[in-house]
């Protein structure tokens, strides 16, 4: 069959059907939190046009406050609603106070602001926190491996794709099937009519803004038993997301779930066959991407113009 | 643009306008090391430089080097000091980043005119500190794994090196791990110094016992996931997986090993098997994991100098006991001022000499530097994580399952390092 034809490419290691499909699960459980952290960034700059540099130390400031409420409450399930919870309001106040300003200002400007944003939340998690990081264990109803007929798989990762699927489903029901959804995609189709219309469109950019955060608090907060929490957790991430949000399209919310994916898969595949490659293949694709669709796989045009 | 300008009182020439004229700088390297050599101060504070990574994957184990560090200054200046000379700590972050380790270790020896300089923890950023160190005639008692700084080609007069060195450490776990748990062997590394030499100290511990290769996989150091390297290990089929890996990246690997069920494959080694990660991952995850050490806190049982840091710890921090590696910043400081004791002075040469003849016992038993690389000979240590139903207190965390009672048989020799004998 075809995957033995893979299976002759590395030498040594029989390749079989279920190790392939362990493969690949493993890459759809990676994708999830690259889709959660891209869907946030692509929200926020596909409606607001903001790129927002900060969106990483949101992610670490997400793990934090789970961390914080775990030492509180010691419930992962508590964290879970109170992250987006809390760290969603942050995201608002730095909107409201920060970013407002600057609309209609070019694209620069809350770029440069959100870049110093990212540094000072960042170091205030330092001087708070410390530098040298909490554990943060598996919660124990999640921890362990389940049998899935073919291979065994860690529980906690079917988790993280099960509730990506759940928030993205969430997300596009509020967005296409609520009237406040509704308003936030007219407001991104043409801000000056929805404002015609009687409708606060400064509010509908707060309400943006502060779930876009909030999702990125929400990936730290699931990311943060596999990788623990630290203050420069948010440092690699920061790249994975614009990767993943150019290769989608940029603003494109669709184009961040099949990207982050088709990125999670890669990066997985490419750790299989030639592990040197593993970091560099999401760079790899994304050029490739670029070369044939300059806006991404399915992005819009004149979103940057 | 600035000129030269003299000091009128002194009649030298200032470091701020050396600093400014670019051109007299330039002239002033291409003229060598030597004229950059700045007179410290003979009396006053001693003065120890200590960059270390405080942030970043290894910042666990740097904040308790400097914990540590700072114990031996306070026994050292407690018991009197250098004929009342005190010592003082001057600690900087290196941020894990040669660069920057260079930056700060040359600001500590011109501006802050340290006497001595330790820390340094990761293998490429303590060769940086070393050649900024030796090229200035500072003193350097490195504290982190690294066999090239043993090498003739790093190693100056300057160079100490009191942490072990990868030959001895992954040499002494490789002859453990092979006869007792197998002789297929995968292999998952950090992609730099510290991990590639580990590797060849495995390999060459190997060979007398025919290991097979199946697997060789490396990573970026500070990886956050390490699950996509595991199917390919698990398709190896080997008996034990040894992990080259350091400070968080440890703990995230064998987290999500123990996730994929890994551990019920495998056994899995580390050359180092680190105490401040073991107390953050917890018993479970940890449970039966093999590593190397240079210390653990019970060997205060056999040794009376392992007592006196505990104790010294505990009282400054909340009962708790000095991990490994911070014992290493205890030990490194601990030999800097002995041979400074020796000498009766900080002059260079006169520290080197005392050091090189010494036999010490900062923390685990008498060891001495070997007179060509400057190599602490050591004891080193395999330990076995425990699993939670043994464990007895808080930080009764491993069973010490071998001990190589050190020797220079354990080290590479002076020639075979390219040294003159």
């Amino acid at each position: 069959m075809w995957f033995h034809s893979i299976g002759l490419l590395l030498r040594g290691v029989r390749v079989t059907f279920d190790l392939f499909l362990l493969q690949l699960f493993t890459g759809v459980a990676l994708g999830a939190i690259y889709v959660l952290v891209a869907l946030g960034l692509s929200l926020i700059f596909g409606l607001l046009t903001i790129v927002n540099f900060a969106h990483s130390q949101f992610f670490m400031l997400g793990a934090y406050v789970g961390a914080f409420i775990m030492g509180f409450v010691g419930n992962f399930w508590l964290a879970l609603v109170g992250v987006p919870i809390v760290v969603g309001l942050i995201g608002m106040v730095c909107e409201r106070f920060l970013i407002r300003p600057l609309y209609g200002r070019g694209i620069d400007y809350p770029l440069l602001l959100t870049f110093g944003l990212g540094l000072i939340i960042l170091e205030i998690v330092r001087m708070l926190a410390g530098t040298a990081g909490i554990p943060f264990g598996t919660p124990p109803s999640l921890s362990g491996a389940v049998d899935l007929g073919v291979f065994f798989f860690p529980k906690y990762r079917l988790f993280l794709i099960g509730i990506t699927a759940v928030i993205l489903v969430g997300l596009w029901l509020f967005l296409e099937r609520t009237s406040y959804g509704l308003i936030i995609r007219a407001g991104a189709r043409d801000q000056e009519i929805v404002q015609i219309l009687g409708i606060d469109v400064s509010k509908v950019w707060l309400v943006v803004f502060g779930v876009g955060i909030a999702l990125a608090g929400l990936a730290g907060l699931l990311a943060a038993p596999i990788r623990g929490v630290f203050p420069e957790m948010g440092v690699p991430v920061l790249v994975e997301a614009f990767v993943v949000t150019v290769v989608g399209g940029m603003g494109s919310l669709f184009g961040a779930v099949v990207a982050g994916l088709l990125v999670g898969i890669t990066v997985s595949f490419t750790s299989f066959y030639f592990p040197q490659m593993a970091t560099l293949s999401m760079f790899l694709l994304m050029a490739l991407v670029l070369i044939f669709r300059p806006r991404g796989l399915f992005g819009r045009a004149g979103l940057l113009d | 643009m600035t000129t030269y300008r003299f000091d009128k009182k002194s009649g030298r020439l200032t470091r701020r306008d050396f600093m400014g004229a670019g051109i007299g700088a330039a002239a002033a390297i291409a003229a060598g090391p030597v004229y950059l050599r700045h007179a410290r101060a003979q009396d006053g504070p001693i003065k120890i430089g200590f960059p270390a990574p405080l942030s970043g994957p290894y910042s666990s184990e740097a904040q308790d080097q400097v914990r540590c560090a700072q114990i031996a200054v306070d026994l050292f200046n407690e018991a009197g000091g250098l004929d009342g000379r005190m010592a003082e700590l001057l600690v900087r972050d290196s941020k894990l980043d040669p660069g920057e380790a260079a930056t700060r270790t040359l600001e500590l020896i011109e501006s802050d005119g340290v006497h001595f300089l330790c820390g340094g923890l990761s293998a490429s950023v303590q060769l940086s500190i070393n050649q900024v160190a030796s090229q200035r005639g500072v003193i350097y008692n490195s504290i982190s794994q690294s066999d090239s700084i043993n090498e003739a080609s790093d190693f100056t007069k300057y160079t100490f090196h009191e942490a072990m060195n990868p030959t001895m450490t992954a040499g002494s776990v490789g002859r453990y791990v092979f006869p007792n748990h197998g002789k297929r062997v995968a292999f998952l590394t950090a992609d730099y110094a510290y991990g590639h030499e580990m590797v060849r100290g495995f390999k060459r511990a190997g060979e007398e016992f025919d290991i097979e290769v199946v697997a060789e996989v490396s990573h970026p150091l500070g990886q956050a996931d390490f699950s996509t390297f595991f199917p390919r290990i698990q398709a190896a089929g080997p008996d034990v997986l040894i992990c080259s890996n350091f400070g968080r990246d440890q703990l995230n690997t064998i987290k999500q090993a123990n996730d994929f069920g890994i551990k019920q494959q495998m056994q899995i080694a580390y050359p180092v098997l680190l105490f401040t990660q073991r107390v953050a991952g917890g018993a479970q995850a940890f449970e039966g994991i093999i590593g190397g050490t240079n210390y653990y806190w019970r060997l205060e049982e056999d040794h009376e100098s392992a007592k006196r840091l505990n104790d010294a710890y505990r009282e400054r921090h909340d009962g708790g006991v000095p991990s490994d590696y911070g014992a290493y910043g205890y030990a490194g400081i601990y030999g800097l001022l002995e041979g400074a004791k020796q000498a009766g002075s900080t002059d260079a040469d006169g520290v080197i000499a005392a050091m090189e003849t010494m036999r010490y016992d900062a923390y685990k038993g008498e060891q001495n530097f070997r007179k060509c690389d400057h190599q602490a000979v050591q004891s080193v240590l395999v330990i076995q994580s425990k699993p939670e139903a043994e464990i007895e207190g808080e930080y009764d965390l491993f069973n010490v399952v071998h001990t190589d009672n050190g020797g220079e048989e354990m080290l590479r020799s002076c020639e075979e390092l390219g040294h003159e004998t």
